[in-house]
């Protein structure tokens, strides 16, 4: 069994600051990480790989710093990572980006199962998930939290509005993994020793793979943004409330009805 | 620049669609709140709503809409939509909206919603912004301008789809009112032919709870992660005000409430009167939930947590002690 598991790299959010003179956004001081719930895509696919076997590969779409972080993927246990990287792929919206990684996985061939994260932390659209498998004309199980494999056949949990639902379907097929639902294991420390010296992240650019150089990056885009805007800090009164615990309670309280009662 | 954009606007797309979620029976609280913004779009662009309805004996649903501002609502009735799935979804709707040709798509930002808007979008060759917290027209180009808040919620990105049709968003529940449900507006249904095509999930079990919206309760009570330990009595104390139990992220990660039940950006944003909130620190993606709040109480052992600079009444307290306070004086009144 083959498993590709999608990846992008995001700073930390509470580290991102912005620059409301120049408008955007400065990521230069904020760490970077793996997007949390493709963590928990990758840690189903090595769930699912020590019991099928089969292998896992990672793919990401960035600039070429992402490969440190492929590295660590490759300690937590896949098998190989591929990083799409090229100047062409800037500035793509989700159209561009899931018809690029719809294409890489085209090249890798022979896969039966594409795991993703929910959505990313920084632009958190939740739309290449479901791009990518209908650019690789797929099913798909968005937001799932378990996945089983039993034979052809692929059995998942989603979460749905106030519950959530059971989904049976042939493989190929593209999920997405909620985030949380599941706990990442951690790089190990030899094959992380291994990773950053031995092993070579394969980097494709746009000639490697069969795209439409209208349909990549920027130009590829249907969505411009305009400008980014910092939403106002909401204006809170910031008052203490004081003293024993009964009359802190008695304060809440009396907050809460008054509250009520506008 | 913005004269070229104009000039590059596809012609014979018109009309706001706003697709109609639906489960047990009733519409979805965000579908009727994204009718009344679609009234507001439609006003600005001389154009009018219609409702796009895919389920198995709608059409009492589909009536509904009309009476929260549709002017017109496609249905498409079969029972083979009886239960949401990808494939029979977007075949449906993605074939109605071909023909039809609207300027303007509208869904929920809901889980199923987004499942369909993303496929649907690159089905369409179209552009798809997500969880719009804004919806505007522009003055001059009449583009659809939505606010799509990223980096934990606190920064919001004014995205436009210029040369594609339709201009597809998805928008954030809880974040627009409902509008008035008037019994007496007109509008007309319209049943249309229905061809489902191959549907490749099958749904083995759904369960849905019947849960509490916690986007339209008035009072809600929030517990961070300071208040794992105090669950129980975060509920009763949500319970004798008649409020909502919300939880941050770490608590819906840890399962001990729901998803439906998280706030923060990749929760719910919730507008109570008054959020009460347990043992939360005041990260970023959490306080951007609690925004449209009338009025926020923080109660914190951390006489210097970052939550009280988003709080109107800030009380430094251990939790153990102040929950059983609370719970006795609300007996009491």
């Amino acid at each position: 069994m083959r498993t590709i598991v999608c990846m992008k790299i995001v700073p930390r959010t509470e580290e991102v600051r912005f620059d409301p003179q120049t408008k955007t956004v400065d990521r230069s001081k904020a760490e970077n990480e793996i997007n949390q719930p493709d963590k928990n895509a990758l840690e189903m696919a090595l769930a699912l790989k020590s019991k099928h076997g089969g292998d896992v590969i990672l793919l990401a779409m960035g600039p070429p710093f992402f490969e440190a972080y492929l590295r660590l993927g490759i300690a937590m246990g896949a098998d190989d990572a591929i990083l799409l990287s090229d100047r062409a792929f800037a500035g793509a919206d989700t159209y561009p980006t899931s018809y690029t990684i719809a294409a890489a996985i085209k090249r890798i061939g022979n896969y039966d199962l594409i795991l993703c994260g929910e959505e990313s932390s920084d632009a958190s659209t939740g739309q290449v998930p479901p791009g990518i498998a209908e650019w690789l004309n797929i099913p798909q199980v968005t937001y799932a939290t378990q996945l089983e494999i039993n034979g052809n056949l692929a059995r998942a949990k989603r979460t749905v509005k106030g519950g959530y639902e059971i989904v049976e379907t042939q493989m190929p097929l593209l999920a997405s993994a909620e985030l949380g639902s599941n706990s990442p294991r951690f790089p190990d420390f030899r094959k992380k020793r291994w990773a950053d010296k031995e092993f070579k992240v394969k980097v494709w650019t746009a000639a490697d793979l069969e795209v439409d150089p209208n349909k990549i990056g920027g130009k590829g885009s249907h969505t411009i943004v305009e400008e980014l805007v910092q939403l106002p800090k909401p204006s809170r009164r910031m008052l203490r409330i004081t003293g024993s615990p009964e009359d802190k309670a008695a304060l809440i309280l009396q907050q809460v009805k008054e509250a009520r009662g506008k | 620049m913005t004269p070229m954009v104009e000039a590059m606007q596809p012609e014979g797309f018109k009309g706001v669609f706003v697709y109609l979620e639906h489960s047990n029976g009733q519409l979805e609280g965000v579908s009727l709140e994204i009718l009344g913004k679609a009234q507001e779009l439609a006003g600005k662009l001389s154009t009018d709503v219609t409702g796009v309805i895919l389920g198995s004996n709608v059409r009492d649903l589909a009536e509904e809409a009309v009476q929260f501002g549709a002017n017109h609502v496609l249905i498409a009735d079969s029972p083979e939509l009886a239960q949401y799935t990808t494939d029979a979804f977007s075949n449906v709707l993605g074939a109605l909206v071909k023909e039809r040709k609207p300027e303007i798509l509208l869904l929920g930002a809901t889980h199923d919603g987004r499942d369909l808007a993303g496929r649907l979008a690159v089905r369409l060759n179209t552009g798809l912004t997500a969880h719009a917290v804004q919806v505007e027209v522009e003055e001059n180009s009449k583009l659809l301008v939505c606010g799509v808040p990223g980096f934990g919620g606190n920064i919001v990105a004014m995205c436009k789809c210029p040369r594609s049709r339709p201009q597809m968003a998805t928008v954030r529940p809880g974040i627009f009112p409902v509008p008035q449900r008037n019994s007496s507006r007109k509008g007309t249904l319209e049943s249309v032919p229905v061809s489902i095509g191959q549907v490749r999930t099958k749904i083995l079990e759904r369960s849905v709870k019947e849960g509490v919206d916690i986007t339209k309760a008035e009072v809600i009570v929030i517990a961070g992660r300071g208040a794992e330990a105090h669950l129980d009595e975060v509920r009763k104390l949500a319970d004798s005000f008649g409020g909502a139990v919300g939880v941050t992220r770490p608590l819906a990660d840890k399962e001990l409430m729901p998803r439906d039940h998280q706030v923060g950006s990749t929760g719910c944003a919730v507008a109570p009167k008054i959020a009460i909130v347990f043992g939360a620190s005041g990260a970023a993606h959490f306080v951007s939930g609690i925004r449209e709040a009338k009025a926020v109480i923080s109660i914190n052992r951390d006489q210097s947590a970052p939550i009280n600079a988003y709080a109107d009444y800030i009380v430094t307290e251990d939790i153990a002690t102040l929950l059983p306070a609370l719970l006795k004086s609300s007996e009491k009144s």
